[in-house]
């Protein structure tokens, strides 16, 4: 069972080399490496989707809204948010306030984003706009010459696609299917537990996830409704902090 | 049922102020991509940010009442610990999301 199954296991861990013998163009073999990268997030990312799309048209709206949602934010967690508070009818202040804070993480990426890998104005601004949490965690722990602008552009349309896709089907099947299945809420769980875990087996630094796992418990006390902000800082804070030689310390 | 023009200024709303917050740190850091506090940063930050989206998506946990959060601490612990294994998302996933299926069944 083990032995046989592993043309698969290493299908979706690693990129497929194309094979020796034909001529290689980069371009191909870019996204072939990349279909590789996102294999393992882009099937959760489609179920996800569906469960977006039920939930859209369960609130009422019309199914095309769910492709706007997705397609335009391109936020999951937000996303999910922002159906519950148009179904109540919130105030468009409060639509913005909630965007702020509940994005306010990404801040944070752009620090280990390959970004300059990316070529071309219009490519570094798609990259931008689609720097979800599965694309940050999927490059930034990447050595830099492994990631190419078309590898790096591939794998983030193709979770867009998966996304969108996956919304569009469930807001389609709508009615006939019934809206919750709870386990299949933990496939979202699982998700970035495995992204976590894949972080902290290439960092091999102990301490990280253990500083990250103190900063969130803190956090969750002392500010369940800004949990996020909070604890990001505090962990960005005492990396500085600790940082082994004594370079800037800008935030003490 | 919301009308379209409010739907519409949700969604306007929304990705504009979420593509900014991705975009507007680039701005500080593709100037300072030499300083190597940015560098030191940008090695630390994902395992950390990772690791803190996952205690925030399991937030609502109750730990002080039984079950105490096993119905989903043990399935977290038996994806990961099955990643380290075989460096396998899917897999790791699907064996996370039966064990939480598992765990639901047995404490319901």
């Amino acid at each position: 069972m083990e032995c046989q199954s592993q043309p698969a296991l290493s299908l979706a861990r690693h990129p497929v080399p194309a094979p020796p013998a034909r001529v290689e163009l980069p371009f191909r073999r870019d996204l072939l490496a990349a279909a590789g990268d996102v294999a393992g997030v882009c099937p959760g990312m489609f179920l996800l989707g569906v469960t977006f799309g039920l939930v859209v048209v369960h609130a009422g709206l019309a199914w095309w809204w769910t492709p706007l949602f997705s397609g335009l934010i391109f936020g999951g967690s937000l996303e999910f948010l922002l159906i519950a508070m148009a179904a109540a009818a919130a105030p468009l202040a409060a639509i913005a306030l909630t965007s702020l804070l509940v994005q306010g993480r990404h801040l944070f990426y752009a620090v280990s984003f390959p970004l300059h890998q990316v070529s071309g104005r219009l490519r570094r601004t798609y990259a931008m706009f689609a720097l979800i949490d599965e694309a940050y965690a999927l490059t930034a722990t990447r050595p830099a010459g492994e990631l190419t602008s078309t590898r790096i552009l591939a794998m983030q349309t193709l979770m867009h696609a998966s996304w969108v896709g996956g919304g569009v089907a469930g807001a389609l099947a709508g009615n006939s299917l019934p809206v919750h299945v709870p386990a299949l809420d933990f496939a979202f769980t699982a998700l970035f537990v495995v992204l976590a875990a894949e972080a902290s087996l290439t960092g091999r630094r102990l301490a990280d996830p253990l500083l990250a796992l103190a900063c969130a418990l803190v956090a969750r006390v002392a500010a369940p409704g800004q949990m996020l902000l909070l604890a990001m800082g505090m962990y960005c804070a005492l990396q500085l902090i600790l940082r082994p030689r004594t370079g800037r310390r800008r935030h003490a | 049922m919301p009308d379209t023009t409010y739907l519409a200024a949700t969604v306007a709303i929304a990705a504009t102020i979420t593509f900014a917050l991705r975009a507007a740190p680039f701005a500080v850091v593709n100037r300072l991509r030499s300083a190597s506090t940015v560098t030191y940063l940008g090695q630390r930050l994902p395992s950390g940010i990772m690791i803190i989206l996952v205690v925030y998506l399991l937030r609502d946990t109750q730990l002080t009442h039984p079950p105490s959060g096993v119905t989903q601490l043990l399935p977290v612990a038996v994806t990961a610990a099955t990643y380290a294994w075989k460096r396998h998302m899917l897999l790791s996933m699907a064996v996370g999301t039966l064990t939480y299926a598992l765990m639901l069944t047995l404490t319901s």
